[in-house]
């Protein structure tokens, strides 16, 4: 319990040391004096571009930074001189001095870009069924909210989310702290601003172009720094493990944080104009940059949405149902199988397309034979419940992240299916795809994301349980309801439109024009809006459930053990 | 250049296959053996393990 409680006090900067009291023996650390120093030039350097540069969305941008380099500045500092004279300790007492506060705060992050992209979702989803809803306006336009509404759910959320997971996990299953002093807070702090960066910039008309790697060069090169130092905090919080064993949940989190790293740098090999300039031009040409782009999207996909969601079912799942995992050999099994043939299946995207016939053919063949570590996994998951199914029936939570894990399966059972050819020239481009990805998106995604920040803010905040099962209960079925409708509406809507898209006359013309089937679309529309209005719902009502836990009076005043925070039967 | 192009199908088609075969193989090797079956059911309890 202390170390916990240590933890939490270190987080929010410790009050103990009177500012300015020059203690024996305190020395700045290389790392600090050098990460201040390094945002001390970056300032610089943002000011003279903000002031050169004809662009004013570059400007701002600059300003942006440099505003940021001149906070870090300060924070870097600040700590330093309210800090005591010795790091955070490794261990008290012979325990782990776990480091919270960067989960704290990903935790809370995720939790707000989540209602922005799912917002934005329900806005750009009526824009569809309402086109003056784009209001005229360039930045209120389809084009540009639709990448803000990707980004900031997947990105945003989705990344905050595992950011905050893979540095509780990794601590927790190694009973190591957190490698690095200031090393944590930049990766999660980093982060957050490309999210800022990136989802300003599409406002205001800046992108490459490209899907799910819209931002420009400045910010992937940011992207890239933060990166590096969130491969290195978790590295080298592995290398520091007391447990001999690597739990597996780690080895899906390496290997989403390791090809994370090589896709963003190979589809962004791109040169700007000048330094004073957001535009760049990709070192791919043609189909080439066409393969690179849909290697990366598939594998943002398959590393960032798959196999990082996969490390967080492999903890929260048995941690919440209090099971180990099913089959450990079968996790070895799945996290292998599932990483060396997530790799090749990007050629898809590109079916019937200048992409030789047959890197499509290998595309789809991989992605058919994903179906088994996919299934497998899925199985792996839901079979974790064995011998605690009755849990089902009382914790709103666990079901979250199973009926997630069933999402899981059915989304992985339709993608491969998509993949063959012949189906793939009915669904491409017809909202079918959209229908697939939001089974995904909702449905595993974002429910096994709910199911463990539901575990997590308990843990972290040192409470009993959440403020209330039923509002997680509540949660639960709208949402749920909200996904129904939208993949349906999807469903009915794509089959339709790719139907009408292929429909001859009996002369051998085009038998419906594009507007007649555009205006087929209308009723689905709205119905898909409706489903993501309630989804929207569900997750406001987990953002007053989770303010109002953290509310709540700790655990340690309300004199409980804490040994056991998961195991709380619900009411 | 097409030449290019089927050096390297053959190459991929007979070792690339042969490659990942072997890989897969080390992979259900190490997983499935025997001699592993207790740290391995001890690993499936990490989760639940409270310090």
């Amino acid at each position: 319990m202390t170390q916990l409680h240590s933890a939490a006090g270190e987080a929010g900067g410790s009050g103990a040391t009177e500012p300015g009291v020059d203690q024996s023996g305190k020395k700045m650390t290389f790392g600090e004096g050098g990460l201040a120093f390094v945002f001390a030039v970056l300032a610089l350097a943002c000011i003279t571009v903000a002031a050169k540069t004809h662009d004013a969305a570059y400007a701002f941008h600059a300003y942006l930074s440099a505003f940021a380099s001149l906070a870090a500045v300060f924070v870097i500092l600040n700590r330093y001189v309210d800090r005591p004279a010795d790091l955070p300790a490794r261990e008290i007492e012979g325990k782990p001095n776990y480091n919270f506060g960067p989960v704290k705060f990903a935790t809370i992050a995720a939790m707000f870009w989540g209602i922005a992209g799912f917002l934005v979702g329900v806005i750009i989803a009526f824009q569809l069924a309402f086109p003056w809803l784009n209001l005229d306006l360039p930045w209120t336009a389809f084009g540009r909210l639709r990448p803000l509404h990707t980004s900031a759910v997947i990105f945003a959320f989705g990344g905050n989310v595992l950011i905050g997971t893979s540095f509780y996990v990794v601590q927790r299953t190694s009973r190591a702290r957190l490698a690095g002093y200031l090393a944590p807070w930049f990766v999660v702090l980093g982060y957050n601003f490309f999210i800022l960066l990136a989802g300003t910039g599409y406002l205001l008309g800046i992108t490459q172009s490209k899907e799910y790697a819209e931002p420009e060069w400045y910010a992937d090169l940011w992207l890239t720094a933060v990166w590096v130092a969130y491969l290195l905090v978790f590295l080298a919080t592995l290398w520091r493990r007391r447990e001999p064993h690597i739990y597996v949940a780690n080895w899906f989190y390496l290997a989403f944080i390791v090809t994370i790293a090589m896709l963003h740098i190979g589809n962004n090999a791109a040169i700007p104009v000048s330094v004073f300039s957001p535009k760049s031009y990709i070192v791919w040409s043609g189909v080439q940059d066409a393969m690179v782009q849909w290697w990366y999207g598939h594998n943002a996909v398959g590393f960032f949405l798959t196999a990082g969601f996969l490390a967080i079912m492999y903890y929260f799942i048995p941690k919440r149902a209090d099971r180990p995992v099913y089959s450990y050999r079968l996790s070895i099994i799945h996290f292998w199988a599932l990483i060396f043939i997530y790799i090749w299946a990007g050629p898809h995207h590109l079916h019937y397309t200048a992409l030789p016939d047959w890197a499509q053919t290998l595309g789809m063949t991989f992605s058919i034979i994903l179906w088994m570590p996919s299934w497998g996994g899925m199985i792996n998951g839901l079979m974790t419940l064995s011998g605690a199914w009755d849990k089902l029936r009382t914790d709103p939570v666990l079901r979250l992240m199973v009926v997630s894990v069933a999402f899981y399966g059915m989304a992985t059972f339709e993608g491969p299916l998509m993949s063959v050819k012949s189906v793939n020239s009915l669904s491409h481009y017809t909202d079918w795809t959209i229908g697939h990805v939001h089974a995904g998106a909702l449905g595993w995604v974002a429910y096994i994301s709910f199911g463990a920040i539901y575990c997590l803010v308990p843990w972290l905040w040192q409470k009993r349980e959440l403020y209330s099962l039923r509002l997680v209960n509540w949660h639960f079925w709208i949402s749920t309801i909200g996904i129904v409708f939208y993949i349906s509406a999807m469903w009915v809507s794509g089959i339709l439109q790719g139907l009408m898209w292929r429909a001859y006359t009996s002369l051998g013309f085009l038998e419906y024009s594009f507007i007649e089937t555009v205006e087929a679309m209308h009723p689905f529309y709205i119905i898909r809006a409706v489903g993501g209005v309630l989804f929207l719902v569900g997750a406001l009502i987990m953002a007053f459930n989770v303010f109002m836990t953290i509310r709540q009076p700790d655990l340690a005043e309300a004199g409980t053990d804490l040994r056991h925070p998961s195991l709380v039967p619900a009411e | 250049m097409n030449e290019t192009y089927r050096a390297l199908a053959e190459f991929a088609q007979t070792w690339g296959l042969l490659y990942f075969v072997g890989i897969f193989l080390c992979v259900l090797a190490y997983a499935l053996s025997p001699r592993r079956g207790k740290q391995f059911e001890d690993a499936a309890r990490m989760p639940l393990r409270e310090d």
